[in-house]
């Protein structure tokens, strides 16, 4: 139990938030940065702990977002159950791509290519095919309430949203805590060598993929609850690959809190920028690209590795005062 | 006569125009010691890939406890009980030592904590007992070899490829060594171990296979095997056997 203490914490702070801070600019502003976190968090599971770069998540996002607007919309599913739909569209998508990926045995910048050419397939078919509104995109009808998974207050979503990110957290933790996470980090380690200690390589990473694929979809379905609107440059833009490997990467790739971290500092130093410059179309992009080159160069392991590099060099100095307060 | 656990009928192996592995069959029963010496070159590393899979044989068959375990892939042949270390070793550099160990007791104990307890007696059973917190990437080439055992007898094997295990060891870390090798055929593993530290193997061996340009050239006790004079000239070259003898009047 000990190790989920530090998750319970991050959360139930985070919890607090809305009871104090009541504006709804900055509710907006954290309920977006935690679906970016989730986003992200899905990434991180393939990308941070199995070594597999995906530069196309956009593929289970806009799935996500999809097949929960268009089983409201078009077939008149319950939200909820829409919703959870969408979870499993999209960690079907990704056992589609894991499948014919690995199995053709792609690797680093070969995946990459892969997944972002999936995911440009499904943004050019949803901008063309009518099931996805093509060019228009699908607006979900506005009606507020707990059945149809659409509420007044921004602080609930905030909640809402706060949960899943909670569950991701989880499921990292879980992760790191299995004999899966194990042989997952040691293929991303070294595939051979996992090999041949017995470990189903292909079946190890396509698990990582479904995983992965099922969390960044949960972030789309969200996205389409709370804007209730969706169209293909949202859905299976690049913005939402870049973003989602972006946070972990900046954050701290294959940590239970890289994403989040990350997430919370891009976003604020977005926002921030924003306020001081005006809305710069592409100031986002350059802000990412600026925290990029800074993270690698002065903290390689991402702001978790830099945080716990401060704290093993600090404890040491701390520990030798105590202990020299101690004789003294 | 007992099937012997792991035998190998006629493999070949090809890469283009050269042939690696020419023909070769050889066997290891359980509980016993088999080195595989040869040249440079002469295809022990590339039998080995084809034995734990990680190469499909161009003609052949492995059988392993009497089954036909030919180009199944390497997890399976490690579920099986092959395991394999590598020449070039291959840590998971960013783990700690005992993480690394983990991942092969994983292969039957599901539960991590059983694995990491594992890990650390495999890991003080072969002497990394002090180095068990310690990242991968920081072992010296002696630590890496050790590692590379390690993590082999983790998977509990019943036959273990071992690839050049004692290169790059000083005398007094191979006889801390050897004695661990030893044990593990003692406690009923089939050990098939490629040397080219020549004393070392013929002192640990039960039976030796020379390999030379892909083909066995001889097979027999290690005695047998260094009086065999196509060995002598597989090692030092054509005549050389010839040369010896009419040096030392033999
Ligand atoms: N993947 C490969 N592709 C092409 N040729 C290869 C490959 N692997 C090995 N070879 C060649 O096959 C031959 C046998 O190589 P192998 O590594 O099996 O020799 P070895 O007996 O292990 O030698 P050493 O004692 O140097 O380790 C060599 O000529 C080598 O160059
Ligand atoms: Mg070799």
């Amino acid at each position: 139990m000990k190790a989920f203490v530090p998750i319970a914490v991050v959360v139930a702070m985070l919890a607090t938030v809305p009871a104090f801070l009541h504006s709804n600019v900055v509710l907006n502003f954290l309920v977006v940065t935690l679906m970016i976190a989730l986003a992200g968090q899905g990434w991180n599971i393939l990308g941070g702990y199995g070594g597999q770069y995906s530069f196309g998540h956009a593929a289970f996002f806009g799935t996500g977002a999809y097949v929960t607007a268009i089983l409201q919309m078009r077939y008149g599913v319950n939200a909820w159950l829409g919703f959870a739909a969408g979870i499993a569209a999209g960690a079907v998508i990704g056992a589609i791509v894991g499948g014919l990926a690995f199995r053709a045995g792609l690797r680093s910048s070969y995946f990459a290519l892969v997944t972002l050419a999936f995911a440009e397939v499904l943004r050019i078919l949803a901008s063309v095919a009518p099931i996805t509104g093509a060019g228009v995109g699908i607006l979900l009808k506005l009606d507020l309430g707990t059945r149809s998974f659409q509420f007044q207050s921004r602080a609930i979503f905030y909640l809402v949203i706060l949960a899943l990110v909670a569950v991701a957290l989880v499921i990292a933790r879980l992760l790191e805590r299995s004999r899966f996470g194990a042989w997952l980090i040691a293929v991303r380690e070294n595939e051979d060598a996992a090999m041949a200690l017995g470990v189903d390589a292909f079946a190890v990473k396509l698990g990582a993929m479904i995983i992965s694929a099922a969390i960044t979809a949960a972030a789309g379905c969200f996205y389409v609850q709370y804007f209730l609107f969706i169209d293909a440059g949202i859905g299976y833009g690049s913005w939402i690959s870049i973003e989602a490997l972006l946070t972990p990467i900046i954050g701290g790739t294959g940590t239970v809190f890289g994403a989040l971290l990350g997430a919370l500092v891009v976003k604020s130093l977005g926002e921030g920028a924003k306020l001081i410059t005006g809305d710069i179309p592409g100031l986002d992009l350059m802000i990412y690209g600026a925290v990029l080159i800074l993270v690698i160069r002065f903290a390689p392991r991402g702001l978790v590795g830099a945080v716990t590099d401060a704290y093993d060099y600090l404890r040491p100095a701390a520990q030798k005062r105590a202990v020299e307060a101690a004789h003294g | 006569m007992v099937e012997p656990l792991l035998r190998v009928e006629g493999v070949s192996r090809r890469f283009g125009g050269l042939l690696a592995v020419n023909a070769v069959s050889l066997s290891a029963p359980a509980a016993s010691i088999t080195a595989l010496i040869g040249p440079n070159g002469a295809g022990k590393t590339t039998l080995f890939s084809v034995i734990s899979g990680f190469l499909k044989p161009s003609a052949g068959h492995v059988r392993y406890d009497g089954m036909d375990v030919t180009g199944e892939p390497p997890h399976r042949l490690a579920r099986r009980g092959i395991a394999r270390t590598f020449q070039i070793v291959q840590p998971f550099a960013g783990l700690t030592v005992r993480h690394n160990i983990a991942v092969g007791a994983h292969l039957r104990h599901r539960a991590r904590d059983v694995a990491l307890q594992m890990a650390e007696q495999v890991g003080r059973e072969v002497g990394l007992g002090e180095l068990l917190d310690r990242p991968a990437h920081t072992l010296t080439v002696a630590g890496r070899k050790r590692l590379e055992l390690a993590r082999a007898l983790a998977t509990e094997p019943k036959v273990l490829l071992l690839d050049e295990v004692l290169a790059g060891l000083n005398p007094s870390e191979i006889r801390a060594i050897v004695p661990a090798i030893r044990a593990l055929a003692t406690r009923g593993i089939a050990i098939v171990m490629i040397e080219h530290m020549m004393q070392a193997a013929m002192s640990l061996a039960d039976r030796v296979f020379v390999l030379a340009e892909g083909r066995i050239i001889a097979e027999g006790s290690p005695a047998e095997v260094v009086a065999d004079p196509e060995v002598v000239e597989a090692y030092l070259g054509h005549g050389a056997a010839a040369r010896m003898r009419a040096a030392y009047g033999h």
